[in-house]
């Protein structure tokens, strides 16, 4: 046996006389949280690093280490937290509170039926209105959400995507108002329909019209909004649904790639509207796998924005995003112990080169975060920035051995699913035969197992169990707020003028069924007579008929 | 021979988070069960309907979207109406700890929070359900 006095001429031969000469510890994997397998040593002899075509600089293509020269010496990541519940009224308190203690960027979530299109006295919305959101019916509500609150100098971030364009409509209108043009608006509306079919499962359309009313926006942003985001495409919730690393990377630029070539179909020019695509990842547990997934999806995007869409505008292939850490990770038991979890979710954010983070709040495995625990998530990013050193230095694990192989084979996995994708006829054609779905399904069904055999440890939950676990304090909420904001949406149709409104749904319908029309100006105007968003979504419905999904398992 | 269980997986309001019930829906298969599963979106009539229709010896809800001390109480109340109080329900998701406690004494059988493995539902199912 050789001993560490020994030359050992390669990784190959260390393996052979060291390593192996020690038995491994059985029962846990050595795989990726994702199932990607791992050597016990990356070395120059099994990872091959071509500097300038595979990393460069930051701000300089491809993009791998970072989309920006100087990175977090230059500017921190935006600490983005997203909050919404109850009223209006209710959510405006809250974000007011935020600007007052130094917040520039607003984040808001909505409740569920404003999320599938309906109004807050649909029956369909019973229980659920305010529960994990803010209502939103119309544009009535978005002036009080934003009251006091001057649009010019906020970015405001809104997650919504099958009525997207109602709430930008309201947003707009509602910066009319206060003598903010459409064209000094900045900020980011989620829109991304495609990982809805294949995820989320906000849908309300089928996904052709869908389409088209996506475009639409991107349109009307390039040509009114330019300071707009008009969509952020998103791989958080294809992760959250249970994909792997490497599906969420795949499926998520597919989606992209899916909206580029409808908008150049569409005869838009490429310089035009890519510069305000933005991104949105998830930060889960596998530290390196998450990192690597990061710089993989720069490379890619600004590879394929350049050289197959033909982009050449520089900032048409920087691709930026927003991440949030993982919530399907967050466990029930001993939730205390998810703060450190979404720690070191969070730096994997940081390290990743994110632009904009999230962190969850360790209760909400539970219920919707406490103030306690939202304070608690906002600091943890503020000692990364602040105390860990991780932000001194850019891309700071780029170089590694095991980094960079990791990066390369997330990249090739990719590009293997892009293929298959293809042969399916497309991202729309894909979700039509179930294949996102199936192997999302897959793919969490195998981790489930893996857990459940204790291949995979989660901390308090199948070893270091607690027999008695002390109950945490969560946030409740008033159930008289649904009647509340029931009363206001039913006023609102009382005192509005009906013509006005009717005669502007109307006008929706007939641009509905004429495939050359941008619905972005009938859906402005009829915000202006206040016709709501569940009407507006209804009358589209007549138009397009709704999305009925095969269920897969 | 034991004559198959039948379950319902059912997903009851507008929320659209299923990798729990499909989880579940494939580790109740796997265990030898018969699995309908609803798919999304499901009304607590929808749930009540395909229970009787699918003759169901147990209802797994899966919910996540804090709407179910609206929605459960609806189902629960739906079977006992059409003369099917015997289906035992049973629910899964961010349920809690109070509501918990309430469900149950609404006539939930258990109530299964994230962290739950698979194989304990499978077990409570085999143990309440009588099926020779």
């Amino acid at each position: 046996m050789a001993t560490t006095e020994d030359k050992l001429d390669s990784t190959n031969e260390w393996r052979r006389e060291l390593y192996d000469a020690k038995p491994e510890r059985e029962g846990e994997l050595f795989s990726t949280i994702s199932g990607l397998e791992n050597e016990p040593l990356y070395t120059p002899d099994n990872v091959e690093i071509d500097y300038e075509r595979d990393l460069g600089y930051p701000g300089v293509f491809p993009f791998t280490r970072g989309v920006y020269p100087s990175m977090y010496r230059g500017k921190l990541w935006t600490m983005r937290q997203f909050a919404g519940f109850g009223t209006a009224a209710e959510t405006n308190a809250r974000f007011r509170y935020l600007l007052e203690h130094g917040q520039t960027g607003l984040s808001t979530a909505f409740d569920m039926p404003t999320l599938m299109g309906h109004d807050s006295d649909h029956p369909r919305s019973l229980g659920e209105v305010g529960r994990e959101g803010v209502a939103i019916d119309s544009l009535d509500d978005m002036e009080t959400l934003f009251e006091g609150i001057p649009l010019d100098k906020v970015s405001t971030s809104m997650t919504i995507n099958s009525p997207a364009a109602m709430l930008l409509a309201f947003y707009l209108c509602v910066g009319e108002e206060q003598g903010v043009p459409r064209d000094k608006l900045r900020g980011t509306i989620q829109t991304d329909i495609l990982k809805e079919y294949i995820a989320q499962k906000e849908f309300i359309f089928p996904p052709e019209p869908s389409m088209r009313l996506v475009i639409d926006m991107i349109q009307f942003c390039a040509e009114e909004m330019p300071l707009w985001h008009p969509v952020s495409i998103s791989g958080y919730h294809i992760r959250e649904a249970g994909s792997t690393a490497a599906q969420e990377l795949a499926f998520t630029l597919a989606d992209g790639f899916a909206y580029v070539e409808a908008c150049m179909a569409r005869g838009l020019d490429v310089d035009d509207f890519a510069p305000r695509l933005s991104f949105f990842f998830n930060a889960h547990l596998d530290f390196f796998e998450e990192i690597a997934k990061y710089r993989a999806a720069r490379r890619i995007w600004a590879r394929e924005l350049r050289d197959r869409y033909g982009a050449r505008n520089p900032r048409s292939w920087l691709m930026r995003f927003h991440t949030q850490t993982a919530g399907v990770s967050l466990t029930a038991q001993q939730p205390e112990v998810n703060i450190i979890r979404t720690a070191l979710e969070a730096l994997a954010a940081v390290l990743g080169g994110t632009q904009s983070l999230h962190t969850n709040s360790f209760d909400e495995a539970l219920a919707l975060p406490t103030e306690h625990a939202v304070r608690l998530a906002l600091r943890t990013q503020q000692v990364i920035a602040h105390e860990t050193g991780a932000v001194n230095t850019i891309d700071p694990l780029g170089g590694s051995y095991y980094l960079e192989d990791l990066t390369n084979r997330l990249e090739t996995e990719a590009y293997d699913y892009f293929g298959r994708i293809r042969k399916l006829g497309g991202v729309v054609a894909a979700i039509k035969e179930n294949f996102f779905q199936r192997e999302i399904a897959d793919a969490s069904f195998r981790y489930q197992s893996e857990v459940e055999q204790k291949q995979r440890i989660i901390v308090g939950v199948n070893r270091y169990e607690l027999e008695d676990e002390q109950p945490v304090e969560i946030l409740k909420i008033d159930p008289a707020l649904e009647r509340e904001q029931i009363d206001r949406v039913q006023a609102l149709r009382a005192r509005r003028d009906s013509g006005a409104a009717a005669s502007a749904l109307a006008e929706l319908k007939r641009s509905a069924a004429q495939e050359d029309k941008n619905l972005m100006p009938p859906i402005v105007e009829a915000s202006k007579a206040y016709v709501t968003m569940g009407e507006m979504c209804d009358a589209l419905r007549e138009v397009w008929g709704v999305w009925r999904e095969t269920p897969v398992f | 021979m034991a004559r198959k269980i039948r379950v319902v997986i059912a997903k009851p309001g507008l929320d659209g988070h299923d990798r729990g019930a499909k989880i579940i829906a494939r580790a109740l298969r796997d265990a030898g069960m018969e699995v309908i599963y609803t798919g999304l979106h499901q009304t607590p009539e929808q749930i009540v309907e395909t229970a009787i229709q699918e003759d169901a010896d147990a209802v797994g809800i899966s919910i996540l979207s804090g709407a179910h001390m609206t929605l459960v109480p609806r189902i629960l109340e739906g079977l006992k109406e059409n003369g099917a109080e015997d289906v035992l329900i049973v629910v899964g998701g961010t349920i809690p700890d109070d509501d918990a406690v309430e469900l149950k004494k609404l006539g939930v059988a258990e109530v299964f929070t994230p962290g739950a493995p698979t194989t304990e539902i499978v077990e409570f199912l085999r143990g309440k359900v009588p099926v020779s």
